[in-house]
């Protein structure tokens, strides 16, 4: 296996509150190749959203603080780097997209115009070779009549193309990874298969990896080529999609999945996780998932499971899997 | 921690240090204004001839006026009706304006255009001369202050809590309300208002500094507290002929207005961060 | 089938929204067509879902339904009790006999009032049990919605998304219903938390034989959850039936196309190829005729040019399609789910 495009190691997010600091994102890895769909799923608490924002230097908070993690761009480190010097790496080579495009939008300033903006301060060169240049994003990324729609406002697109014209704005700079924040969560379904299609095309096409960022496993079944879970700020399994939809280890994965509304019948009772996503401010010792597992064992509430290699590309941090006795009863009988 | 503390805690929980000055500022002239027999040394209105216009000494820490009074008592006693201007000045529009705002905002129509046009023909009046005018019809002295007041600093308080009801009535516990069946007045007393006074009472804070200082500013004008009351409009106005050669007359009273009005402020500020609101 | 009364009956309700003009001096007169010709009959006792995207109206429905919004045209009839211009008695009796919960569970709770006082005040004002029954019947209704009775001391801002919403349910039911419209009421919450709502749905309609409207985008959670489904889009009706029905053998290409969008959590079914073009668009400026015939891929010429077409029935399945059932390819995840 090549060495990965972008390698986070132990990645940690820390907040002030009134109540102490606390961890959002508790040390987190992951590992993204060129090309690859990584899907980054969760529910609220998860740190998702404040692992990637942390990736990119983003945090949206004088209180929130990075106090140590390791991330990796082509083998460099880039987390102690200088703010001038991260910022070519910002846009130029990592771009990011978010929920809700009309917050991340200027209002007053037109769509072409803010493309244009970011190609000439990340490229230099003219007034009209920027313009060139964003009537053909445009045009990638499926709107319309670009060179018209190219001075509208943000206001006057749906949301679909205002989603479409966030993706032409990340990508005006060509970069390596694209990271997604729950881009199509606020979007109709039928627009959302549209941005699905549109994504997995853009990959095609450029060889773009993307970092996307989702609660919604089929979303993921869809769209990613692994994924990765995310539970009170730790990874609790990685691998790739086929293997961790078919035979979950960790039973945060396995739950999630069985709590799918299109697996069953009508009338049916579906099937949940008890009790609640943990809070910042009261997370579980040990493992942050055993106060809802069904797996418990003793150790459990004690100490952190490590992440343990199923396949070498295949991790779960877990005591007592799923399927863990039916495994060894497979490798057995082979 | 014992549940004891951890209540209190809660309580306390992470107050601003505005509120706590603010607070303090407050309470301390309160203090004043409740102790005034004890607190002053001398009777406010007693005149001590010989020792008229007299400087700070240990005798007068603040000094005399020309009538021989004590400053130092005057201003404390005065601490009373400052601060019954400050708060009656703000609880009368307050009232008034709450629950016209809260009308208008919660049936619309009709209703709402008739308070807008209201407020629109009260505010197209210069303020002061509003008030000038109210109180020379009724006569001077501080009950028609508090009247003019009433019928001039209402519009603030509509506008604003106007504005938060239109918000509120959209949302979705609002709408519940109405699909149980509950009836305008609970609506709107019960469940809108309680949420839209926060940004008022904040507020309030604000207008409690500027009422003080209409009221000094109207009895600075002769229309307001009648002498010999102690006022620090008053004392201020009066000083003001002196100011040369008794600077301390009109002084002492003027940090007094500047302290509680800073006190005022502070307080909107605090109060404003714990609870969440922009002034 | 038997002939029972309807709970709650709309014909052909209208619903616009004025909007400030548009045109060059801003004065032609503009309108939001919210609802634009909707009947609909639900039987008590049972559970329709309501789905649609964006600009389909059908929370606007939902609200109509129980009186909460004033319609333009049609008639609703709720128990033999005109919604739509009827007397003050009649608004009672809606008001006494329904309630409504809301999407966001925060925002549903009046954030000033503990769970148990925002309860018992409904329990008040209605009526529902003397003043000293009312603490109990409080602690009931929390342990009816599987909450513990202690949590009535509680503000919305100390409890879970989950349990607000539970509160809001306990509310509701604090009412006694015939009839809940639930409008998007778990769309706020965590996929792990959504089903513990919904099973308690599940559970409420088995012991009250409650009446449910459940409005929702999430066309899987309503085929767990609903009897029967209506299908919207940009105001109207434009597919209802039972629901597995509607699922294995939809009659209109939005339906159609709106299934095949759900995203499959098993990755060998994948989305369409093609994914359905463009958007709703927006409720000021509805299509002439049909107003799917834009994206239609089946669209013929007369679909611009005649009347949008009514709900044609055939086996309790209604649709609004020029298209006859059997001319639409069933969709792929229907053969997937039936082998399951």
């Amino acid at each position: 296996m090549s060495a990965p495009l972008l390698k986070v190691d132990g990645l940690t997010v820390e907040t002030k509150t009134e109540t102490g600091t606390h961890r959002i994102v508790d040390g987190v890895s992951f590992e993204l190749q060129k090309g690859e769909i990584l899907g980054l799923v969760g529910e609220s608490g998860s740190g998702k959203t404040m692992a990637c924002r942390a990736l990119l230097r983003l945090l949206p908070s004088s209180r929130l603080s990075i106090p140590k993690g390791s991330v990796r761009l082509d083998g460099k480190e880039v987390m102690d780097l200088p703010e001038d010097q991260f910022r070519a790496i910002r846009g130029k080579r990592v771009g990011m997209i978010f929920q809700n495009p009309a917050s991340h939008l200027d209002p007053v300033m037109r769509i072409g115009d803010q493309i244009a903006e970011s190609v000439r301060f990340h490229h230099g060169g003219s007034k009209r070779a920027a313009e060139e240049r964003t009537i053909e994003l445009l045009q990638q990324v499926g709107i319309p009549d670009p060179k018209e729609r190219s001075r509208a406002f943000p206001h006057e697109f749906s949301g679909g193309m205002r989603q479409r014209a966030m993706i032409a704005l990340a990508l005006a700079c060509d970069p390596d990874i694209l990271i997604a924040d729950e881009p199509t969560t606020a979007l109709d379904v039928t627009v959302q298969a549209q941005i699905l299609r549109l994504l997995k095309e853009l990959r095609d096409a450029r060889g773009l990896s993307i970092i996307f960022i989702t609660h919604d496993l089929g979303v993921v079944a869809q769209l990613c080529d692994s994924i990765c879970v995310l539970y009170g700020g730790r990874v609790c399994e990685h691998g790739p999609k086929e293997r961790l939809l078919a035979a979950p280890r960790h039973p945060y994965t396995a739950g999630l999945m069985g709590c799918q509304p299109a697996i069953g019948a009508t009338g049916e009772r579906l099937r949940t996780i008890p009790g609640y996503p943990p809070t910042v401010d009261a997370m579980p010792t040990g493992c942050r998932f055993h106060p809802r597992c069904g797996n418990e064992v003793a150790e459990c509430s004690r100490r952190q499971p490590p992440l343990e290699a199923y396949e070498p590309d295949h991790v779960a941090a877990c005591y007592n899997p799923v399927g863990e006795t039916a495994a060894l009863l497979a490798k057995e009988s082979a | 921690m014992p549940a004891r503390r951890r209540g209190l805690r809660r309580l306390t929980g992470h107050v601003p240090q505005p509120l706590m000055i603010g607070a303090g500022i407050l309470i301390f002239f309160i203090v004043l204004a409740v102790g005034a027999p004890v607190i002053a040394p001398y009777d406010p209105i007693y005149q001590d001839i010989s020792a008229r216009l007299a400087p700070p000494s240990l005798v007068h820490p603040f000094g005399t006026d020309n009538f021989g009074r004590d400053i130092l008592s005057r201003v404390i006693w005065s601490t009373r009706i400052d601060l019954q201007i400050a708060f009656l000045g703000v609880i009368f529009p307050f009232i008034i304006g709450t629950a016209a705002g809260t009308i208008a905002g919660y049936f619309g129509g009709l209703t709402d255009t008739l308070f807008m046009r209201l407020i629109d023909i009260v505010l197209a009046f210069p303020f002061l001369v509003l008030m000038l005018a109210i109180i020379a019809i009724l006569g001077p002295g501080l009950a028609s202050f508090y009247i003019a007041m009433a019928l001039v600093g209402w519009v603030s308080y509509a506008r604003l809590v106007r504005a938060q009801i239109l918000v509120l009535k959209q949302s979705d516990f609002a709408m519940a309300a109405k699909s149980l069946g509950f009836s305008h007045w609970r609506i709107m007393f019960r469940h809108l208002l309680p949420n839209a006074l926060i940004g008022s009472i904040v507020f309030a804070m604000s207008d409690a500094v500027l009422v003080l200082l209409n009221g000094a500013a109207i009895s600075y004008l002769g229309l307001g507290v009648q002498p010999p009351t102690a006022e620090w409009g008053i004392m201020v106005a009066e000083g003001q002929a002196f100011i040369s050669i008794a600077w301390w007359i009109a002084t002492f009273p003027g940090l007094a207005i500047v302290l509680l009005a800073f006190g005022f402020s502070l307080l909107a500020d605090g109060l404003g961060e714990k609870l969440g609101v922009r002034p | 089938m038997s002939e029972v009364t309807p709970l709650i009956e709309t014909d052909d309700v209208v619903l616009h929204f004025p909007v400030s003009g548009g045109g060059a001096l801003g004065l032609t007169r503009r309108a939001v067509k919210a609802l634009n010709g909707v009947s609909l009959t639900v039987r008590p006792g049972e559970t329709i879902g309501l789905v649609g995207e964006s600009g389909s109206g059908k929370s606007t429905l939902g609200r109509a339904l129980l009186g909460l919004e004033t319609v333009t045209g049609g008639h609703i009839v709720f128990d033999g009790a005109a919604v739509t211009g009827g007397k003050r008695q009649e608004l009672s009796k809606i008001r006494r006999e329904t309630a409504m919960v809301f999407q966001d569970p925060l925002n549903a709770l009046n954030p000033r009032l503990t769970a148990g006082e925002a309860i018992a005040e409904v329990l008040r004002v209605h009526k529902k049990v003397p003043k000293e029954k009312i603490a109990d019947r409080v602690a009931e209704l929390l342990q009816m919605v599987g909450l513990d009775p202690a949590l009535s001391a509680r503000r919305p801002q100390a409890l879970s998304g989950g349990q607000c919403q539970r509160v809001g349910i306990a509310r509701a039911l604090a009412v006694e219903p015939k009839l809940i419209v639930a409008d998007e009421c778990v769309a706020a919450l965590d996929v792990s938390i959504q089903g513990q709502i919904i099973n308690l749905f599940l559970d409420l309609k088995e012991k009250m034989n409650l009446t449910l409207i459940f409005i929702a985008h999430d066309l899987a959670i309503v085929r767990r959850l609903c009897d029967r489904v209506a299908v919207m889009y940009l105001g109207r009706i434009v597919e209802e039936g039972p629901t597995e029905a509607v699922f294995s053998a939809p009659r209109h290409p939005y339906t159609a196309a709106l299934i095949e969008s759900i995203p499959e959590i098993d990755p060998t079914v994948s989305l369409p190829n093609a994914p359905m073009q463009g958007e709703p668009p927006s409720p000021l400026n509805l299509p002439p005729g049909c107003s799917f015939h834009p994206r239609c891929p089946y669209a013929e010429p007369q679909c611009s040019r005649d009347p949008p077409p009514t709900l044609r029935r055939r086996d309790d399945h209604g649709w609004a399609c020029i298209l006859d059932p059997g001319q639409l390819p069933p969709p792929q995840t229907a053969t997937r789910l039936q082998n399951a």
